[in-house]
């Protein structure tokens, strides 16, 4: 095979184990991941390459585009190998400098390394960054670190290894037995045991068969499912090659969102390459085996990250969800009818590492029991907790990026280590997990290893990852309201409990946030949410009451702040506050200039007063105090 | 037909998307065509800039669905609109990264200075429409603003007016 000889040594520069700035071939790898497109990493590169070669340097150093390092606070991120050195905020005139400091003086750019907020130090190693040290990145394995348009460099980092161990040495029975032995239980959000899910689908006998990639990543806030489809769209290629065979599928789909396009293209540009290399289609590796895979775009429905709501959509029709059973492996539940299994985008780029490196291995990272039943066979999984979890870090955190740690790790560590904690001083409040199906964790959860299990028993949930951090300038009721916001233009309409249900709850929590609510309210309030998770048809309208129930059960007292005193104590509802001038003000003008309705009065070197009856709150004059001298009272 | 509402050259664009539909292959005895229908809007969006009434109904015909089937479908997703879009659309991204970050002010402030709202017809000189979006995953830069796919990080209403006359200064 072609691709597999030229594939060899491609990446042979990029061990993290190796630091050497001596060297004379040296890969420069640049985020080519959204968030660092955005902020001109394209023109870097160009710069780079530019330099690289009026200096003659370029059949010895090369520019690489690799897929998100997950360091998203921090881009555009440039890590040149086998050095080690990691650059952040990196702007395009810095390319000039970078080559000629570095590459060619072996002088690393001191002023673009990292400053670690919590040793409040530049650190030169990429090893000894905090927020990589603790992190243990397996599906995320390759996001940094091979350019995701070149199958070559997916191979030559044990690429479609995974899918020849399968091939040439497991029966069917075999992979899905290994997958049931890892543990791995669904990454997207509900936690399913994936080997139980391959089992059943595989015990089908059907003559047509799918697999299906859940890429409709729509919990807003998380983007590890763009980030890998976008850094390692191979390895879900891969992994979907193994579970069609092991359930024995013909054909694969990924229902992607419409609105990531820069994964779709790389999704699309991959699947052409392992088609041209002989791993997608006819009698893949020279096996009787053939397989091939479609995109298919969403449109924008929340809904459809759930399977059978995902299923219809993916058939032309509106992503309503029904009943199950049928389940989609069930005749007549799947697409078209068929047989249909589903799973996660981060559940399948874990796969090929569970293949490659054996249950036994993947199972004892995490802190995951499992349970068998008299005869040694495996019956369920306790906590169903074992092997690596991504999470989205976002908010008020210092570190705003994508993590992958054990399962079982604290969110203490996650938070202060790996994230470096809250921004701007502030004071932790509360951490969101599972976006609008999740719940919050306290200050007294901080210490609580986070599973599946653990998570739930707290009243939250894992989701899909996205972890919205949170401090003492957010307050609670309004980002319940936010949510209920988001579920109530997601709800599908379909049943009542969640269709009417989820904009009653919306209301009340305007009434409260706008200094509107009663006391009574609120136990209304929780009644509701309680028979809206008993009633609802699916996991969408479910799940929707969760941030009402979950800091409802926190956060009492700010609720009645709410409704008793009329105050917001965040100081975020702006119908519960006025703003005000203090004595502290030195007349400078700028929150006048500033005012986009003209609501500040006052002349140079005075006291200056706002007009309660025009001020629209918008926080113009806050931004630019320099005395902080405005209030919310 | 009411063509009022559609721009010149409409014929031109639904060759361009006949093109695209004839190229699928559809057979109208093949219950799975309906499968088609969701990829062909995403075409016809991306020709006429939106979805019109006339064009849903021209997609209906060509691939032997009801109209019904066809609205009920685009009125279902968030990402299909019924209404032109201004000449520069502003998208400011409402997920919860963004959010905490202080987007609803931006929004607002958007708003404000255009006089228009969020996800309704474009300012009166066709320039600038606005949007709320759910998340383009690009959390780090929060709040996150896209104006035509060109992304914008940190927004602050300040900066959301630096933007519009950015774009006004461009006509």
């Amino acid at each position: 095979m072609s691709a597999f000889n030229a594939a060899k040594g491609k990446v042979a520069l990029r061990s993290t184990d190796v630091h050497d700035i001596n060297s004379v071939k040296k890969d420069i790898l640049c985020c080519g991941g959204t968030g660092c497109h955005a902020s001109n990493a394209k023109e870097l590169m160009d710069n780079l390459r530019k330099y690289i070669k009026e200096n003659g340097l370029e059949n010895d150093v090369r520019v690489v585009q690799t897929g998100c390092f997950g360091f998203c606070a921090q881009g555009p991120i440039v890590k040149v190998m086998p050095d080690n050195v990691f650059y952040v905020q990196v702007t395009p005139d810095d390319a000039k400098e970078i080559v000629e400091s570095h590459i060619v003086g072996k002088q690393p750019v001191e002023r673009l390394l990292f400053m670690e907020p919590m040793l409040k130090a530049r650190v030169k190693d990429y090893a000894q960054m905090a927020f990589y040290a603790k992190q243990m990145r397996l599906s995320l394995r390759n996001c940094g670190l091979i350019d995701p348009e070149d199958i070559e460099e997916y191979i030559a980092n044990e690429g479609y290894q995974a899918l020849a161990k399968c091939l040439f040495s497991m029966t069917t029975d075999g992979v899905v037995q290994e997958v049931l032995n890892s543990g791995i239980c669904g990454r997207g959000g509900a936690g399913f045991p994936t080997g139980l899910k391959w089992k059943i689908a595989a015990g089908v006998k059907a003559e047509e068969k799918y697999i299906v990639c859940n890429a409709d990543e729509g919990d807003p806030g998380a983007f590890m499912d763009r980030s890998i489809m976008e850094g390692d769209p191979h390895s879900v290629i891969e992994a979907m090659a193994i579970g069609a065979y092991a359930i024995g599928a013909q054909r694969g789909l990924v229902y992607i969102r419409a609105e990531y396009p820069l994964a779709v293209n790389r999704l699309r540009f991959a699947i052409d390459q392992a088609r041209e290399a002989g791993l997608l289609g006819d009698n893949i590796m020279g096996t009787n085996f053939s397989f091939d895979i479609e995109i298919k775009l969403g449109a924008g429905a929340f809904v459809c990250g759930e399977e059978t709501a995902l299923i219809h959509s993916m058939e032309g029709q509106r992503g309503e969800p029904t009943t199950k059973p049928p389940f989609p492996a069930n005749i007549g539940g799947g697409y078209w009818g068929c047989s249909t299994n589903v799973n996660n985008v981060e559940t399948y780029a874990s796969i090929p590492v569970i293949i490659r490196k054996g249950a036994g291995w993947y199972s004892k990272i995490g802190n995951w029991q499992p349970e068998f039943d008299e005869n040694g066979n495996f019956k369920r999984t306790i906590s169903g907790n074992s092997g690596t979890k991504v999470f989205a870090l976002a908010g008020q955190i210092n570190n705003v990026g994508l993590v992958e740690v054990p399962m079982g790790t604290t969110l203490r560590e996650i938070i202060y280590d790996i994230g470096g904690g809250i921004s701007g001083g502030r004071e932790f409040k509360a951490v969101q997990t599972g976006g609008p199906s999740g719940g919050c964790i306290t200050k007294e959860n901080l210490d609580t290893p986070i599973d599946y299990g653990n998570l739930s028993k707290i009243g939250s949930m894992m989701g899909s990852g996205g972890m919205i951090v949170l401090s003492d300038k957010d307050c609670m009721p309004a980002m319940a309201k936010f949510y209920l916001d988001f579920t109530k233009d997601e709800s599908c309409g379909k049943c009542t409990p969640c269709r009417i249900g989820t904009r009653r709850m919306l209301e009340m929590l305007e009434k409260i946030c706008d200094g509107n609510g009663t006391v009574e309210m609120l136990d209304e309030l929780e009644s509701l949410a309680k028979t809206i998770t008993d009633t609802a048809l699916c996991g969408l309208g479910q799940t929707a009451p969760n941030p009402i129930l979950s800091t409802l059960r926190y956060f009492r007292d700010e609720y009645l702040a709410h409704v008793v005193d009329k105050k917001c104590p965040a100081g975020t509802c702006a119908k519960l506050y006025t703003l005000t001038i203090t004595e502290d003000c030195i007349g400078c003008t700028k929150c006048k200039r500033n005012c986009p309705v003209d609501a500040i009065k006052g002349e140079l070197k005075q006291l200056h007063t706002i007009d309660a009856a025009k001020c629209i709150k918008c926080g113009a004059c806050i931004d630019g105090c320099p005395k902080k001298a405005i209030v919310k009272k | 037909m009411c063509c009022n509402k559609m721009s010149e050259g409409a014929a031109a664009k639904f060759a361009e998307l006949d093109a695209f539909i004839d190229g699928l292959g559809i057979d109208r005895n093949d219950e799975r065509r309906r499968g088609r229908l969701i990829q062909v809007l995403h075409r016809a969006q991306a020709i006429f800039g939106y979805l019109p009434r006339e064009v849903q109904i021209h997609v209906a015909k060509k691939l032997y669905i009801a109209e019904a089937h066809v609205s009920g479908v685009v009125s279902f997703y968030n990402y299909f609109t019924t209404e032109p879009k201004g000449k520069y659309c502003i998208d400011v991204c409402m997920g919860t990264a963004c959010y905490v970050k202080g987007s609803e002010r931006v929004l607002q402030e958007f708003e404000r200075v255009l006089g228009i709202k969020a996800d309704t017809n474009p300012t009166e000189d066709g320039l600038f429409s606005i949007s709320a979006l759910r998340c383009v995953g690009a959390c780090g830069l929060a709040p996150v603003v896209m104006v035509n796919g060109k992304v914008y990080g940190k927004v602050t209403p300040a900066k959301a007016v630096e933007i519009i006359n950015e774009y006004k200064k461009l006509g």
